[in-house]
């Protein structure tokens, strides 16, 4: 009885260990996870006039919509779809590498909805922000 | 003679459980939000907002804040 117990006590120790080990922190630092980064950073450039101007804001789901397409001009509204279009395929790839990366693809949606939070609370004022329910806000 | 055919099982067990309690792990939302931050700000160059240099090897983290469950 006494090795049973021995036994229990040292699977509740790992058990514990295991836990404490893979809460610590979050990798985001791969090859894989950078690249998007700075195809994001390039990408910032063209998107901030487009968040200021309130053509585009940021969702609730972490990624960025054309909200008002006519604060664009007509000339440039394709560019700002796509630039729209890239930066969401972008975003919601870093979302899936981040959790891949750290060995738990279930955390995605988890992982995303910390993003869209993060995205929105550090968000400029002026800029669009969705809300829960769906409605956008100026910050 | 009992224990010695009950051991291995409990062995097995214990280690099942162990793998469990692995697989079934909290998210830690702290962490990620950290993480969050620091490519946020990478993205939109928000150098004045928070340091510009944080500390790339940060040690133990406050871990004990990461109690929301996963589901």
């Amino acid at each position: 009885m006494t090795l049973f117990r021995q036994l229990m006590a040292a699977t509740a120790l790992a058990a514990i260990a295991n836990v404490a080990l893979a809460a610590a922190d979050i990798e985001v630092n791969t090859p894989a996870i950078n690249q998007i980064k700075q195809s994001m950073q390039a990408r910032n450039a063209q998107l901030a006039p487009l968040y200021g101007s309130g053509a585009v804001g940021l969702t609730k789901d972490g990624l960025v919509s054309l909200r008002d397409a006519n604060a664009v001009p007509l000339a440039q509204r394709a560019q700002a779809n796509q630039l729209v279009a890239e930066e969401n395929r972008d975003r919601s790839q870093l979302y899936k590498e981040i959790a891949r990366a750290n060995s738990h693809p279930e955390w995605e949606g988890e992982i995303r909805s910390t993003f869209a939070q993060r995205w929105i609370d550090k968000a400029q004022g002026g800029w669009y922000v969705q809300k829960a329910g769906g409605d956008w806000v100026k910050k | 003679m009992r224990t010695s055919h009950t051991l291995p099982v409990l062995a097995a067990l214990a280690l099942l459980t162990s793998a469990c309690v692995t697989i079934n792990i909290y998210f830690p939302a702290a962490a990620a939000e950290k993480a969050a931050d620091k490519i946020i700000d990478e993205v939109w160059q928000q150098q004045g907002k928070t340091p510009a240099k944080p500390a790339e090897g940060k040690p133990a983290d406050a871990a004990p804040a990461d109690n929301k469950p996963a589901q």
